[in-house]
Order: structure tokens, then sequence, then C-alpha cells
């Protein structure tokens, strides 16, 4: 299981969670098992997010690993300059 | 609405051309002559990306009608090297990397050779408020006027 | 990704300053900007747009214009093909044309192609359009309350609560601890609110594209753009092509800034050229650039920090409101993630407010919504030590974000170089310089994020042993200098031997737009990859000649050479020499690279500003001015200082000048440089700048991206220069005359 930590206002989506646990072992998993379990969750998870894995950034790489002791951060999909 | 006539010496080359009455030098210029250096960024004379000279006086391309060119004497940024010899000012921008996106560094020459030929020797705030008319958003000017002071006392030393 | 950590190294090329190889065609003015190339037949397009900050478009008749002279094509908003089904998309064709309603004064509603500029004006003249007005809002405070004027129905995303309009499209919450048991703790707690005004990117190169469409699908487009991949897919989407058909090829871009991270001409000139059967360029006038492009929000923030005596930061609470113009952006999102980033907190709460309103969509700027955040929180930081007694710099040591620190936005930091910036800023002359009458010293910190994405480069090993480089991003800032330098430095080659160009969108695969700080970062991250596959292929080639195991073969200083004694005796072969026989050893060389740079890093800076208010007339003058940045490792150090002295400008501007001016009726008062003041060189002292080198340990090099943090700080560290030396907290920018001296008046 991976525990991953949710924005406050994703939180709210799901009962005020701000961490569940889903089982992945890589991004591709991760977002299609968050969606699945938390259905709540799908409209901002198609609109996009990114997802910190222990302090890096990753917005696509479905075969991007993640460990059970990975911290795993869901975060708005960013934009720049 | 009948065209106006207009013969004019551009960067050294004897020039003729038509152009209408509301164009100005530096539609001319870029449209009808091919002389795309002198940019437009704003074509209301507050940004100095169409800097020329005209007669030796600095304008704002911009702000010159075409048909006023006509009997004068125009320097534009592609007259300004010589064959493959940059200027020193071409030159000092290169080497201070006094360029970023590069749009406002035609004006900027032009402006900075106006500068020279009046002021061989300009302190650093005679340069940044002869250089005042030319906005560049890229570099802060920081660069910029290292460059022009640079280039002045190269060109002092070589004179 | 482990296999690209960071190997400390010594560098021959790279961290050098050699001359830029698009230098001499930009001093000489040889350069092509979009604007400066022709085609053969070609028309001149040009824009009807709305006076109107908000009204219903009840009808156009554009059958005058339609059949006059020269006038060759005229379109609307009914003869766009299709209807994006992507939100997003959507919304960009609704801004490049209007629909049912404009939603701004300067609203695109019809354009028109015609044989002359003239003509083309005097067509757009005789267009009727018949508008109802309606009532609008430009505030977002005003905007977000229930009876506001509502411009799009049915777009509130879900958290967003019922007590706020449907202008407000998403509400965004970050933080952790709990703040009330925060501020218990604390001596002293300040609560603020900040306002930000309106900027623009202020690029001096206005938007510009030369268009070519046939009946058959078949297009290309020159367009001055940060992304030409980004134009030609949305593009293509808007106007139903197949993307392979529409090659777009970026000119020399004079400035971007994140303004041309989108497309604003571009799908109008393609259908007027596809409409009238020529090709067709399209400009922009500055005013047009200002009333119709993408300028930044402004904001209203409220902050609150508490503090104990020793300057340890207790708890945090931040509501971040951000207007956003005409359509949905996520600025106000992105202010709440980085606001307290770069501190260590116990308890933080953070919201975040995306607001459209009656004015042009906010584009990307610089770090998009971090500077207006650092604005508010570092004010209220400096405040807060300055009623405490204590030095500000070591106010922010003592809560900086390190190495394992859990971020305000949630991730936990790796290796990150705030602290160095800091002590940087602390040991330098500049602190401990004296200050004169009338002039105050600010210091602010900022955070941004790095972007990687979708990246392409191909390298090319020639005959005569030189390389051509193909890279996807505009050179917005001297990248191609960069790709030369890393590749140069990979192959072991001079830079001059390498030659980069940035290939159309039929050479590569697809490249996201520069943007993020990326193309240093992610193109220099795939460049030494493509030369890493080229020096395979090359060891190969060296290996076949020498009868040998590629294994037994290694690369160094430009040539293979036998690994070891048992490999045999052969004298080295050079680039050159393997690149001249290429032909008898199997054919051409090249290495290319395709990836999604992923797992790109963060980055800091401090700022120190030294003003001096004049008390006579508000006025205020920058006096010294130094930025303190985290590179990671400044591959040509001449441009990352550049960068950050480019951003800490525009960022000075933002603080005392600038400001779109808006009438009651909404129409913007201020569309040129005259009135939209920027930064001119009289203005300003030298930037100093001092880079630190703490290397990124996702990039082989060390690499961080530099372009967007040195805008950051500088809101902050203006205002607290300028409260100080006024002797009153300034919490409104932008900082003019008139401001100022209101304030110092109230005193």
């Amino acid at each position: 299981m991976v525990t991953v930590r949710l924005w406050g206002s994703l939180a709210e989506l799901v009962d005020g969670k701000r961490e569940i646990e889903i089982t992945a072992t890589n991004l591709r998993e991760l977002l299609e098992g968050l969606g699945e379990a938390y259905p709540a969750l799908k409209p901002q998870i198609s609109r996009g997010v990114s997802v910190a894995i222990d302090g890096r950034i990753y917005n696509d790489t479905w075969a991007t690993p993640i460990n059970e002791t990975s911290e795993v951060v869901l975060l708005n999909r960013l934009v720049g300059g | 609405m009948s065209q106006i006539h207009v013969k004019t010496i551009i960067n050294g080359d004897a020039s003729e051309f038509l152009c209408a009455a509301d164009e100005t030098l530096l539609d001319v210029l870029r449209d009808r002559l091919d002389l795309t250096g002198s940019k437009e960024g704003c074509a209301s004379g507050d940004c100095g990306a169409c800097s020329v000279t005209m007669d030796g006086r600095l304008v704002c391309a911009c702000l010159v009608l075409g048909a006023e060119a006509d009997g004068t004497e125009i320097t534009t940024i592609e007259g300004m090297a010589t064959g493959e010899n940059l200027h020193p000012l071409q030159q000092a921008f290169l080497d201070h990397a006094a360029l970023q996106c590069g749009i406002c560094t035609p004006g900027f020459l032009v402006a900075a050779k106006s500068l020279l030929e009046r002021n061989p020797d300009p302190t650093e705030e005679e340069t940044r408020y002869w250089l005042a008319g030319n906005l560049c958003r890229c570099t802060g000017y920081d660069k910029i006027v290292r460059a022009v002071l640079d280039a002045a006392k190269i060109m002092r030393e070589t004179a | 990704m482990p296999k690209d950590e960071f190997t400390p190294r010594t560098f021959s090329v790279v961290g050098t300053r050699p001359l830029r190889p698009d230098g001499i065609d930009k001093v000489t003015g040889r350069a092509r900007y979009g604007a400066d190339i022709s085609a053969p037949g070609m028309l001149t397009g040009m824009v009807l747009r709305s006076p109107h900050a908000h009204a219903r478009i009840c009808s156009i008749d554009t059958s005058v214009a339609a059949a006059m002279p020269g006038v060759k094509a005229v379109i609307t908003r009914a003869d766009f093909p299709v209807h994006p089904e992507n939100n997003g998309t959507a919304d960009v064709l609704d801004n490049c044309m209007a629909d049912k309603k404009a939603l701004y004064d300067g609203h695109a509603v019809a354009a028109v192609a015609a044989s002359s500029r003239r003509a083309a004006l005097d067509a757009l003249a005789t267009i009727k359009v018949v508008y109802e007005v309606l009532p609008h809002v430009l505030d977002v405070d005003e905007a977000m309350k229930l009876d506001a004027p509502i411009l799009h129905k049915g777009r509130k995303q879900e958290g967003v609560p019922a007590d706020v309009s449907d202008n407000v499209l998403t509400r965004t919450e970050y933080g952790h601890g709990d703040p009330e048991i925060g501020f218990q703790m604390a001596d002293l707690v300040i609560e603020r609110q900040f306002k930000t005004a309106a900027t623009h990117q202020g690029y001096i190169e206005p938007h510009s594209c030369l268009a070519t469409l046939g009946s058959d699908g078949q297009g290309d487009l020159w367009v001055c753009t940060q992304g030409h991949y980004m134009a030609r897919n949305t593009c293509a989407e808007i106007l139903g092509l197949d993307s392979g058909c529409l090659r777009v090829t970026p000119s020399e871009i004079g400035g971007g800034f994140g303004g041309k991270t989108t497309v604003f001409l571009e799908p109008t000139a393609l259908l007027l050229s596809q409409k009238s059967g020529r090709p067709v360029k399209m400009t922009m006038t500055r005013e047009e650039v200002f009333r119709a492009s993408g300028p930044t929000a402004s904001t209203s923030i409220d902050i609150k920090i508490g503090m104990t005596k020793d300057g340890t930061i207790t708890a945090a609470k931040g509501d971040y409101r951000y207007q956003n113009g005409a359509y949905e952006a996520m600025n106000g999102t992105l202010g709440a993630m980085t606001g307290f980033a770069p501190y260590d907190l116990d308890h933080v709460n953070t919201v975040g407010w995306d607001v459209v309103t009656n004015r042009p969509k906010a584009a990307a700027y610089r770090a998009p919504g971090a500077p207006m955040a650092a604005f508010a929180v570092e004010s209220v930081i400096d405040e807060l030590a300055y009623k405490l007694g204590l030095d500000p710099i070591e106010v922010r040591l003592k809560n900086a974000a390190r190495e394992g620190t859990k971020s305000a936005y949630g991730p936990t930091y790796p290796a990150i170089g705030l602290e160095a910036t800091l002590k940087a800023a602390k040991s330098h002359p500049h602190w401990s310089a004296p200050l004169g009458e009338n002039q105050g010293r600010g210091v602010a910190c900022g955070f941004w994020f790095n972007f990687g994405g979708d990246t392409c480069v191909s390298l090319m090993v020639n005959p005569d042993g030189t390389v051509s480089l193909s890279e996807g991003n505009p050179d917005i800032g001297g990248s191609r200098a960069a790709m030369s330098m890393m590749a140069a430095e990979e192959l072991g080659i001079p830079m001059e031997r390498v030659r980069t160009i940035i290939a159309d969108t039929a050479a590569l695969g697809q490249n996201e737009v520069t943007d993020g700080s990326r193309v240093t970062f992610a193109v220099g991250l795939a460049t030494i990859k493509a030369a890493r596959h080229a020096i395979q292929i090359m060891v190969e080639r060296a290996a076949m000649t020498w009868g040998i195991d590629p294994e037994a073969v290694e690369w160094v200083d430009g040539a293979a050479q036998p690994a070891g004694p048992n490999a045999g005796k052969h004298p080295p072969m050079s680039l050159a020499e393997i690149a001249a026989i290429a032909s008898n050893t199997g054919g051409p060389i090249s290495g290319h690279f395709e990836v999604n740079a992923e797992g790109a890093g963060v980055s800091f800076g401090t700022h120190i500003a030294d003003t001096e208010v004049d008390p006579e007339t508000g006025a205020v003058k920058i006096i010294r001015y130094t930025v303190f940045q985290d590179a990671g490792k400044a591959v040509h150090p001449s441009f990352v200082e550049g960068q950050l002295q480019g951003g800490a400008v525009q960022g000075i501007g933002w603080a005392l000048n600038e400001e779109y001016i808006y009438g009651k009726d909404g129409t913007l008062q201020n569309a040129g440089f005259l009135d939209y003041r920027i930064p001119v060189a009289s203005d300003l002292p030298m930037i100093d700048t001092a880079i630190l080198e703490i290397p990124n340990p996702g990039h082989p090099y060390g690499v961080r991206g530099v372009g967007e943090t040195g805008i950051v700080p500088p809101l902050a560290a203006v205002a607290n220069s300028v409260s100080r030396a006024a002797g009153v907290r300034m919490t409104s920018l932008p900082m003019s005359p008139p401001k100022v001296l209101a304030a110092l008046k109230k005193m």
C-alpha cells in the first residue's frame, strides 16, 4: 500500500481524509486506483494533477516507480511562464 | 490616393520609393525596402525599437513620415557594420551578453552610436538617460549600459 | 530517475562565457522575428475588437466589408468549423474570437484579410456589430460576491462553496497542522490585507504570424511563440485539422515571459488564409497587445503570521484571491502553493481562489502567481521582524526550509539552496552598507518550481566532424548557446563546432512549450543524452575499425580510444576522423533522445533592495539591488546573470510603476508604453548578482532552471525597503508616487 497525501480541498471530497491508501507500484496504478476507489477525485484527476514522489514532481510517466515507503503527494497540475 | 515620390540616401546608398501620405518611415523601411532590422514595438515613439538617424539626428522611425525622408540621409542598424567588421558597439553587445531576445538590440545600438558621436566619454548616468527612450524587457539594462561604456572606452583608445 | 543523478565532475565548456551563436544576426538586424517575414501574394489580416467590457453580441453584419475592394476574406466566430470538446481549448478559441458574448474590452469579434493594412482598416470600420451591453466586473473581491455580474454559468469546480458567485471557478486549499494552535504559541501575530495590480509581461515584440492554409488542410505557420508545437496542436484542434498537416516554424522571439504560451491570432490567420486562398500576415499593435493578449492576475490577499520573540514562526495562514480575466487560469492556486514554500512551518493553511472577471484572460507571467504571494507573505515576515527587533535575514534563516522540510504545499524537499542564498546575502557587503536619509533596505525570499515535459533533441555528426543539433524549443534567452555548450562538453569538441537550430514541428517529435524554466534543464538533459547516443555509435564504429569489441573502447576528450592495455594498441580516433569514414563504417552518424523529462526540482532566491523615498513627491528610486539565486550549475554564467537581472527589474516595475488602469466603463485606459510605464535605464542602478551552485540531483550536470524565480522576491524586497524608508507599511502595488505620498501623509 502507498500512502497518498491530498491537498486540503481534495480531502474535503473524500470525507476530510488528508491521507488515503492505495495499492500501486507506479504512477499509472496510482492515478487509476485513486479514481476507482474515490470517484469524487475523478474530475480533478482528469483535469490533471502533478504527483510529488519523494520530493520530485511527476506528471505523466506511467512507469514512474512508487515504493511503499515513498512519500506521495498530489498537487494541482503545475503551469509555468 | 496618389503616392509620394521620395528620394533619400539610406545607409550611404541612394534610394527612391513611393509611399502614401500617411505611411511612416518605419513602414517604408520594413515593408517597402526590406530593411526589417528596425522593429515596431509600439508605433508611438515610446519603445525606441525603430531608432534610426535622420541627417545625424536620432529619431523613432515610427514618428517620421516616409515623405519627410525626402532629401535626407537615413542610417539604420543595417548600416552599422562595415562589411564583415562589426562596429565596436555591436562587438561590445556580444562580449557583454547585452542582449537576450534581441528585439530591442538594433534600436539600442543605433541610439548608443548616436550618444557616442556626441559624447565619446559618457558617464553611467548620462548613458542611462540617453538610452531612457529605448525599452528592454529582458536584461534590466545592466549589461547594455556596461557594453556601451566599454565600447566608448575602446573607441576612445583606438580613435 | 536514478540514472540521471548528478555526479560531480569538472567542466571544460560548461561554466564558460562564449559569445552567443545567434549574436551577429541580432546585432546587425538580420535576425528574423515574427513580423520580419513576407510571402508572395500576402494579405494583411486585422481584428475588430469589442469596445465593451461585457456585452451580448446580438448580430454582426460583415456584408459591406466583404464587398469592399481589396478585401479577400471576412470571418466571425460563425466561420470557425468546430467546437473543441476540451474545455481549455474551447476557452482558447473563445478568447481568439468571441462567440455569444464579448467578455472584455478588446475581445475579438471579427477579422478581415485585405490587400493592404489601409484596406483592412477601412473594412473593419464598416462591420456593424449590435451589442447589448451587460454589467461588468473587474475587481476580484467584487467578482466573488453573489450579486456580481456573471461571465460563465456552470463552470464552478467541485469544492467551491455556494456562498461565492459563479465567477469563482476554483478553490484550492493546501497546508498542514492547525494554525489556530500555532497562533496561540506566538508572541506577536500580524494580519494584513494586500493588493496588487494586474501587470503585463511587456515583451517588446508584439504577437505576429504569417499563415498559409490550403483547402486540403495543409498549412504552414510562421509565428513568434514560446511553443510552436503548442501553436500547431491548438490551431489544429480549433480548426479541425490534422496536426501533421500543419507545419509551424518559430521565428526569433522578441520576449515572451509566459505571455506567448498560448495563441491569440494564429487560428484566425489560418482561417483567413484558407478563405482567401492567400498567405495572411497578422501583427498586433501595442494597444492590442495590452488590451487583448494575456496580462497577469491582479490580487487581493490576506496573510496572518504568528512569531515568537526569538523569531520562530508558529503559524501561518493565507487567503489568495486572484483575478484571472475572462477565462479559467490557476494563478491563485499557484499563489497558495508558493507563498509559504520558503519556510519550515508546523502549522500552515493556505486557500487559493481563481476568479474570472471582464478583463483579458491572464496568461502565464514568469513564475505565474508566485510574486504576488511572496509580496504578501514576505511583507508580514518583515513587519514581524521589525516589530520584534530582529534581523530580517536571521528570521528567515531561522525558519528556512531545507532538505527534509515538509513544504507548505505538501512534499518534503530534497537538497535545496534557500539557506545558501540567505547566508550569501547576510555576508554580502550590500547587507551591511550604510544607508542615507530617506533610504531603506528590504530583503525577501522567493520560490518557484522547475518544469520538465516532453522534449526531443537530434544531434547529427557531419562528415567534416562538425555537429548539427536540432531542438524544438524557441530560444528565448540563449538556449542555442547553452545546448551547443552542453553537446560540446559531452562530445569533447569545441563549442564552435556545434551549431544548434530550433527545428520546425515536422522535424522533431512533440516538445513542451518554452516555459517553467524548463529549457536548460530538460532540453539540456536531452542534449546530453543525444550526445551520449552519438558517442555510443562512434565508439562502435571505432571498435569495428580496430576489429575489437565496443566494450573495450572508451570516449575521452573527443576521441575513441582503447579502454585499456588489453584492448590492443590503437591511436585514438577523433570525432572528426570517425565522421570522415562514417560512409565506410555503416553510414551517417546521429544521436537522438526523446523524453518526458519528469522529476524536475525547485528553485529559491533572496533579493536585497535599497530604495530612497522622496518625501516631497512620494517618488521611489532604487539605489542598490542584489540578487542571490541557486542555479544548480550555471551553464553560461552571463546568461544566468541576465535572467536574474531581467527578472528583478520586471519585479521592480511591478512594485513601483506598472498597472492596468480601467475606466468606470470597464475599458482599459493605459494601453500603451507611455501610460503603462515599464522601467527604463535611467530608473535603475546596476543589478548585482550572486549565482550559487547547489547541484540539482536530477540533472547530469546539476542544472536547475533559473528563468522564473528572479521575479518572485522583488515585489516584496522593494516593498519592505520602501516601508522601512518611509516608516509606513506599504500594502498595495504599485507603490506609485501618489500612493506613497498618501501613506506618508497618513502617518
